[in-house]
């Protein structure tokens, strides 16, 4: 019985927390209906919450690409990984920490027009946030700004005083720094026998760590 | 003459040219060598159904008594046969009732291709009479699924269907397709068969660098020990598996699946793994210094409690899946690919060996499991029977020749533990999902993908209950299926947990039974039903015996428990004899 007690507390320990963080996944597939679902669902399976989630057409034609951000340890996002790319219509899944890559979130921003056209202050205000404005009309303005997820709160709270209508921020979308694109990679996946550059190993890399215990 | 021949060829081909979606996917099912389907008709497969036949001639089809009896039939056929079995069921509720195979395949890497029917796709998301979003209901026990609305469609997504289904790890697919592409003709260009899909990689390359790594801890190791899975059985690598073992002298247990890769009396074989195994495999994983995992994934009922296992061993595990690899177990060396080519890879490294005295030690446990556990089994002082003595009685008289169909529970576990097998795909049970109800149909299956070897179905009495409808299959295909039905009274592996972690709280687990001999009878299966031990030899005598199907109903002892047993939450070397 007393085995079951420590299992339990276990799972409770913060130490498991202490090691999660942000991590972005890059996903390359193909183009097909229903393969948002089968990627989706092997997060909820594990009871794992997407952050956030982008899906675009990616630089190589008719592959799409899925920038996930979800906050795990590393084990769990690999083996998410691994689970990621065995479905059949994944080419290739990547995860990254947020020093590995370049990302943006966009966001819009509704204010009343008067509002802004009176204080001056507001005006000096956006220039400071980088935003601009992409709809003036009598009744509002809609500004837009770039960055990351400080600086388009940051200008959330900047405009509240001033009668903020609405606003919405779009998913991260992110660029490895490392990557170098996907088109070679795919002309890989055509071949019927593909180089073992495609079947990456990390065992490999770091074959020192691995291979001694 | 020649001219002839031509022009009828072309005539063949202009007769096909225009054909409808679903001849095209019985052209498929042909084209794939798969003759025999396992299906149940209604509404939307109707188009298919009406095609089918014209088609007798080339298709057996089995009309079974439940969806649920046609995937676990077709399972026990993919299985018995190593092709891919097939299932044809209707919208909404026939496909629903298909998931439950579904989730076993796909736990259990069998390859079933499913068809099913569905409304016409201008209903589709309209709630129309039998409509159901099969597709995502599927999505996670399937290795692929997909729907078709278009009849154009058919024959290269049947192929990629195939194709995905049988190769790499295999795995259950299932196609949806809309009642008007099943009625709509087009211009037939053949069928192709599917070799290649850039996003799917069936095995990953093998590196040379982790099989010369393995090779050098395997040389090194004074206590090397070889688990195996069912990926020697899919792989068909049971003869490089063999060479491997006896070459490096390496002791090798199994999982259930794993079970009939190698013959069971093998002098290397040291005996089943996990809950209910061996006492030796068990406590001695604790104690290798290699432990070999080939094509098995470290399932929880394997290894107990991760944190205390294998600990002390380096650990190399071959896998065709790279997602399972440091899944469960973390790998010193991980050896990705199919054990079909890795294996002999590994065997020309390693070293002529025999690890004699490391072999003895299995023996001693072997030695101490007989004389508190196995003895009592098989050669019980009282009355009252147990199911170990049947399975042993049985071994003797059919030699370990048979096939062994079981369902899930107690009666599984005993017939995993003294069950003798002398062939690989032999052994055929629901392992990873433990679906009851798996049994009977998939021993029909086995029958159909194995003809010409005997079948034996051990059944429990609960298990057999959830699906004996399919007895009407085997009545009116007159399917050659022995079925040995243990009776405990109970639902006797709750029963054994109620009594051993819940204070012999026994709750719902006393379970009626109907007279299983009358209802056989009623759909002309002959039978008897034993409860003296005297009766038990001539009992299973006069069931091999006897022509065509037949069901033996042998009362067992009520409370009886199975044994050794690793208590869950608990380390491998904790494993209890009593």
């Amino acid at each position: 019985m007393s085995t079951i007690k420590q299992n339990n507390s276990a799972t409770h320990l913060p130490s498991g927390v202490a090691g999660k963080h942000d991590f972005t996944i890059t996903v390359y597939t193909e183009n097909q209906v229903g393969l948002l679902n089968r990627i989706a669902i092997i997060f909820s399976r594990r009871k794992i919450n997407i952050e956030s989630l982008n899906v675009s057409p990616s630089e190589a034609e008719g592959i799409h690409r899925f920038t996930i951000v979800i906050s795990e340890t590393e084990e769990v996002v690999r083996k998410l990984c691994r689970q990621i790319e065995k479905q059949v219509e994944v080419l290739k899944a990547y995860y990254n920490t947020d020093d590995e890559i370049i990302w943006q979130e966009m966001a819009l921003y509704k204010v009343p027009t008067d509002v802004i056209t009176e204080k001056v202050k507001v005006e000096r205000l956006l220039h400071q946030h980088g935003a601009r404005a992409v709809v003036i009309r009598k009744d509002y303005t809609i500004f837009e700004t770039t960055g990351h997820r400080e600086e388009t709160e940051g200008l959330i709270k900047a405009l509240e005083p001033y009668g903020l209508i609405e606003f919405v921020r779009s998913a991260r979308v992110a660029i490895i720094k490392a990557s170098h694109g996907f088109h070679e990679k795919l002309k890989e996946f055509e071949q019927t026998e593909p180089g073992e550059e495609l079947i990456e190993n990390e065992f490999l890399d770091k074959q020192e760590e691995v291979f001694t215990m | 003459m020649e001219t002839f021949e031509i022009t009828k060829e072309k005539e063949v081909a202009k007769a096909i040219h225009n054909i409808s979606g679903s001849q095209a996917v019985l052209e498929a099912f042909i084209a794939e060598g798969v003759h025999t389907i396992f299906g149940y008709p209604g509404g939307a497969i109707m188009p298919i159904y009406d095609a089918l036949y014209d088609y007798n001639d080339k298709v057996k089809h089995i009309l079974v008594r439940h969806e649920q009896g046609a995937i676990h039939a077709a399972q026990g056929f993919a299985r018995s046969s190593g092709k891919v079995g097939a299932v044809f069921a209707t919208s909404g509720p026939g496909a629903t009732n298909l998931v439950t195979g579904l989730a076993d395949a796909m736990i259990d890497s069998t390859p079933v291709v499913c068809i099913t029917g569905q409304v016409f796709a201008h209903l589709l998301g309209t709630d129309a009479f039998q409509e159901t979003d099969v597709i995502n209901i599927t999505a996670p026990v399937t290795k692929w699924n997909y729907q078709i609305t278009d009849a154009t469609e058919i024959p290269h997504v049947l192929a990629k269907a195939f194709y995905i289904a049988r190769t790499g790890r295999p795995g259950p697919v299932l196609i949806d397709i809309t009642k008007n592409a099943q009625i709509q003709k087009f211009d037939y260009e053949g069928y192709t068969k599917c070799e290649h899909i850039r996003s799917y990689r069936p095995k990953p390359i093998v590196r040379k660098e982790y099989v010369e790594e393995a090779a050098k801890l395997i040389n090194e190791a004074k206590k090397p020990f070889v688990i195996f899975g069912q990926g020697i059985i899919l792989g068909k690598a049971e003869k490089e598996f063999k060479a491997f073992i006896e070459k490096g002298g390496l002791p090798a247990a199994w999982t259930v699946l794993g079970l009939s890769a190698l013959p069971t009396d093998h002098p290397q074989n040291v005996g089943m793994l996990g809950m209910h195994g061996n006492y030796g495999p068990n406590v001695l994983t604790n104690e290798c210094d290699v432990l070999i995992a080939i094509g098995m994934r470290f399932d929880d009922r394997v290894t107990g409690r991760l944190d205390k296992y294998a600990k002390q061993a380096k650990v190399i595990h071959l896998d065709i899946d790279p997602s399972e690899i440091d899944k469960n177990v973390k790998s010193t060396v991980p050896v990705w690919g199919d054990c079909k080519e890795t294996l002999p890879m590994l065997t020309k490294l390693i070293e002529q060996k025999q690890h004699t005295d490391w072999l003895k030690k299995f023996n001693e446990f072997t030695q101490k499991e007989i004389e508190i556990v196995i003895n009592d089994e098989l050669n019980p002082k009282t009355e009252i029977m147990t199911m170990g003595e049947v399975i042993k009685t049985l071994n003797e008289l059919t030699n370990g020749d048979a096939i062994i169909v079981t369902d899930v529970g107690q009666h599984q576990m005993v017939a995993c533990r003294y069950a003798k097998f002398n062939q690989s795909k032999s052994n055929i049970t629901s392992g990873g999902l433990g679906t009851m109800g798996f049994g009977l149909p998939a021993a029909i299956g086995a029958k159909l993908g194995a003809p010409e070897r005997t079948i034996i179905e051990i059944v429990g009495d609960g298990g057999f209950q959830m699906t004996i409808q399919e007895l009407g299959t085997i009545m009116q295909y007159k399917v050659d299926v022995k079925i040995i039905i243990l009776n405990n009274q109970f639902l006797g592996m709750v029963r054994q947990w109620q009594q051993l972690f819940n204070d012999k709280r026994y709750s719902f687990v006393d379970i009626q039974s109907p007279d299983f001999v009358q209802v056989a009878k009623g759909y002309g299966i002959a039978g008897q039903s034993i409860k003296d031990r005297k009766d038990l030899k001539a009992a299973l005598q006069e069931m091999l015996a006897h022509k065509g199907s037949y069901l033996l109903e042998v009362m067992v002892g009520k409370e009886n428990n199975v044994f050794p047993m690793v208590p869950q939450g608990c380390s491998v070397s904790e494993i209890r004899l009593q």
